[in-house]
This record gives structure tokens, C-alpha cells and sequence, in this order.
């Protein structure tokens, strides 16, 4: 909890918090969840199974999107540590729905401008890139594109070993399987692209 | 007559978690039942493309409801995390967020095989293919995050405890040992991305499950799967402590049971070879 550990006698400076309540507002509008109902109870964050490597831990950054915080919130490795789980949103007595609040702001975070996305925003291109040519995604395709892009080639080479192992077992298909409705998958990437 | 149920595989059981896809098919045909694999589907976007933008996940997910809706069976999905792709597309469409193709009725359900075969078939069924009980094979079931989780998207009526599993598991005549981490998720999505964060997430299932008495580990899904299968040896070296636990999906059990010949040939797939632990309860 915030001030546990902290000795009576030192002397505690307050950071100056300047609210920004339009950007708040346009978190709750994109998320379509109420950020301003937490009461910090920290269910979230005692149940989350990743905050032991979050920066700023779930109630936290719920108490800064509160705030308004902009800058402080899209800077914490938070939401790009965050599996996805769907914990904090079961739990939570208010019916914030959490992970949801976590998808806005991945969405929300500017290309390059969070060191923690680089992976994730790799592999999402990587996997998306996969569905948009086939409809479905090519494991083999998918994986080595990420591996060469995020740990270059001495990365794929260090993968080589399993992925011939995984072959060999016939877990590994080499050819992508085509859809007839490729066109159809490549329409739902368009539409969103324009909206 | 037989009964026909709508089957959306998702990408994985066609390639790395064949030996699901194949024992799951392989159970059905015991039970007497048809699997209608969905005409073309195509990939829910698992995590990616909610983190992306809702619309596109949306989407994708729904473009699968409309094929199944062509024939109106009940929807069985072996994943996880197509499961909960799909259901949250179901919401959005019941909610008016999204509008289906004209003609549209959703009058069927979308299942995650672990619930269809622990609640929607007669636990009598199950247990008149049974013909060899997995009896002194001491498991306990992960159910893992997506298959429960949110309920309001998931329609879950235990998502904290679920126990279809933990009952089918019984009904085989295995040993099902009783631990608080049936819904822990397992870092699954990080795998690649984060993978030391992933991998401690998954040690800890290990050391609870092994806390419990397990002798294995029963999953429903195939992001699980490979998370928990794949990562033993690396934390053995890293950890000094010895893991190897073999992780079983609940189709290869129950195929086992039923005692399906292809049996032999799915566990061979595994990463932790799970065939001498059966080999040495007198199961294979
Ligand atoms: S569980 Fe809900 S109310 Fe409690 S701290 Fe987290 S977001 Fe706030
Ligand atoms: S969804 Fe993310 S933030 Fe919420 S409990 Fe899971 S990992 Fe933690």
C-alpha cells in the first residue's frame, strides 16, 4: 500500500497533480467504461497475476486515469504487460471493465512512443499481417516474422532447433491454408482501417 | 440420430496443437456425435486484434457467427481464447453494437468444449465409452483465464471454480486433486512478447499443482497447452528445480478412457513426454 514502509519523521514531498479531466473523458468515451467510479479497493491489482512486473500496478493507473494523468498513464509498461485475463474486470464491485480500459490505451499509445509495446506492437502487426493475407494465421510465417524482427537473425537462429523439432512432428504446417472468403477477412481490415 | 454440433477449430488445432484437434475429433466419434466444421472460417484475432481496435476484432469474430448461423447448431470451441473472442462478438451483436448480415436469427449457443461435454451431453453417455477408468492417475484441471472469464461475456456460472473438467476427469475414474489456481491464467499471451514474465506466471501453476499431488496437468486449450508443455525444461535449468510435469488435454484423456488406438500417437507430440507416467499406472 502507498506510504507503507515510510518513517514518521521524514519528510514527504507532495507532487503537484494538475487534473486533466478532458483526456479522462476521452478514455471513458473510447473504453465506454467509467474510470471515476473507482474507489480504490485494489482488488484489481491483488488479483492481477502480471502487476508483480507492472510499473504502475492496475489501481494505480486506474487512480491516474482518473486524474487525467495522460503522459503518466501512456508511459507505464502497464497495459503492455497485462496478459489479458479478465481478473480485474470479474472482480472489480464497481463493473469497471479493466482489460477493456487496457485495450484502449494499447490502442491509444502512439507507435514508438512506449519502449514496453515494441514486442507487442511486432507480434500484433506479425499476427494481424498473417490473418489479412490468409484469413487465418500461419504459425509458421508468424512466428519467424516476429522472431527476425524482435531478436534478429541470431534470434531465429536460436529458434531453429524447435521449430525443426516442431516440423518434424507435423506441428508445423509450411504452407498457409487459403480461405475463399480471403477477400471477404481483407474487407473487415479495410473497413477499420478507414474508420 | 446423430447429433450434429457446429465445430470452429481455430488456427492452432490445424497446425502446433494438432494432437487436440485430432483427439478431439476422435472423441465425438465415440460419442456418436457429428462435428460440422464451420465452411472457411477464419482466425478469431486472439489478442491481437483487440489490442488493435475493437471494431476489427469484433469483426473477425462475427464474420464466423454468420457461417454458423447458416445451420443453427450449437457452437463448440476447443480454445480458449477463440471462445471468448466469439462470445464477445455474440454480446455485440445481441447489444446492438454491431449489425450482422440481414437474415440473421443467433438462435445457437457458442460452447467451449470443456462446458458442452461436462454440461450439455449425459454424464451417462460419457461414462457407458469409458473402457479403461484412468484410475490412480492423479490430475488436476486448469481452466485457464478466457474460458470463464468475464462471466458476462462468457455466460460462466462458476467462473471463479469452474468444475466441468474437475467432473468429466471423476467420471473417467481419475484421481482429480483439488488447488486454488484452476482459473490462474498462465501468461499464455506474453509468451512471446514477454517471456520472463510469462514464464513465472506458469511456475507458479507448476508449484502448485505439484503442491497438490498432481501427477499431470488436464487443459482445455491450446494457448495453455504450450505454454505449460514447452517451457519445463527451460525452468529446470533456470531454476534448479526439476520440473517435469506432463500437461494432457482433456480430449487425449477422454480418447484414453474410450480407449482410442490414435492415443499413443497424440502424446507423442508432447514436449514432456507424458507416456511413461500413463505407461507406469498401467494406462498405455
Ligand atoms: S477493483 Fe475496481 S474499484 Fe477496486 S481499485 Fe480496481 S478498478 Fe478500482
Ligand atoms: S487483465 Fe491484465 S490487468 Fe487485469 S488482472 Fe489480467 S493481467 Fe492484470
Amino acid at each position: 500500500m502507498s506510504g507503507a514502509g515510510v518513517k514518521m519523521t521524514e519528510t514527504v514531498a507532495v507532487p503537484v497533480v494538475v487534473p486533466n479531466s478532458a483526456w479522462r473523458r476521452e478514455v471513458e468515451k473510447r473504453s465506454g467504461q467509467k474510470v471515476t467510479a473507482c474507489y480504490q479497493c485494489e482488488k484489481c491489482t491483488n488479483g492481477c497475476p502480471a502487476a508483480f512486473a507492472m510499473d504502475t500496478v492496475p489501481h494505480r493507473l486506474m487512480r491516474q486515469l482518473a486524474l487525467g494523468l495522460e503522459s503518466e498513464v501512456l508511459a507505464a509498461n502497464t497495459f503492455w504487460v497485462c496478459a489479458s485475463c479478465e481478473t480485474c474486470t470479474t472482480r472489480c464491485p464497481n463493473g469497471i471493465d479493466i482489460a477493456h480500459v487496457m485495450d484502449t490505451l494499447r490502442q491509444l499509445s502512439l507507435p514508438g512512443a512506449n519502449p514496453a509495446a515494441k514486442n507487442a506492437a511486432i507480434l500484433n502487426s506479425e499476427f494481424l499481417g498473417s490473418i489479412r493475407r490468409h484469413g487465418r494465421v500461419h504459425e509458421l510465417e508468424m512466428v519467424t516474422g516476429y522472431t527476425l524482427k524482435s531478436e534478429g537473425i541470431a534470434g531465429l537462429l536460436r529458434q531453429t532447433g524447435v521449430g525443426l523439432g516442431m516440423l518434424r512432428k507435423g506441428k508445423l504446417k509450411l504452407l498457409p491454408s487459403k480461405l475463399r472468403g480471403v477477400k471477404q477477412v481483407k474487407g473487415i481490415f479495410r473497413r477499420v482501417v478507414k474508420g | 440420430m446423430t447429433m450434429k454440433v457446429s465445430y470452429y477449430p481455430g488456427c492452432s488445432l490445424k497446425g502446433t496443437a494438432r494432437e487436440y484437434g485430432e483427439s478431439v475429433e476422435a472423441v465425438f466419434r465415440h460419442l456418436g456425435m457429428e462435428l460440422d466444421e464451420l465452411a472457411d472460417w477464419n482466425c478469431c484475432g486472439a489478442s491481437s486484434a483487440h489490442a488493435v481496435s475493437d471494431e476489427l476484432a469484433v469483426g473477425l469474430g462475427l464474420r464466423n457467427l454468420e457461417i454458423a448461423d447458416r445451420t443453427g447448431f450449437d457452437l463448440v470451441v476447443p480454445c480458449a481464447a477463440c471462445f471468448q473472442r466469439l462470445k464477445v462478438a455474440e454480446k455485440a451483436v445481441k447489444s446492438g453494437k454491431v449489425k450482422p448480415q440481414n437474415g440473421y436469427r443467433g438462435a445457437f449457443r457458442i460452447r467451449h468444449l470443456a462446458d458442452f461435454l461436462g454440461e450439455d451431453i449425459s454424464p451417462k453417455l460419457v461414462k457407458e465409452r469409458v473402457k479403461k477408468p484412468l484410475e490412480g492417475l492423479k490430475v488436476v484441471c486448469y481452466y485457464g483465464c478466457l474460458t470463464s472469464r468475464p462471466p458476462e461475456i462468457t455466460d460462466a456460472a462458476r467462473p471463479e471454480d469452474p468444475e466441468t473438467m474437475d467432473n468429466l476427469m471423476t467420471l473417467l475414474g481419475a484421481d482429480v486433486e483439488n488447488w486454488s489456481y484452476k482459473t490462474d491464467c498462465c501468461g499464455g499471451n506474453l509468451i512471446l512478447t514477454r517471456p520472463k514474465v510469462a514464464k513465472k506466471m506458469v511456475q507458479k501453476l507448476f508449484d502448485k499443482a505439484l503442491e497438490a499431488g498432481a501427477d499431470a496437468i488436464v487443459v482445455a486449450c491450446p494457448m495453455c497447452f504450450s505454454n505449460l508443455d514447452m517451457k519445463q525444461a527451460e525452468l529446470t535449468r533456470e531454476t534448479g528445480r526439476e520440473y517435469h510435469l506432463p500437461i494432457l488435454y482433456l480430449s487425449e484423456l477422454l480418447g484414453l478412457a474410450f480407449g482410442d488406438r490414435d492415443t499413443g500417437k497424440w502424446l507423442r507430440g508432447h514436449e514432456v513426454d507424458p507416456r511413461p507416467l500413463l505407461k507406469e499406472k498401467g494406462l498405455l
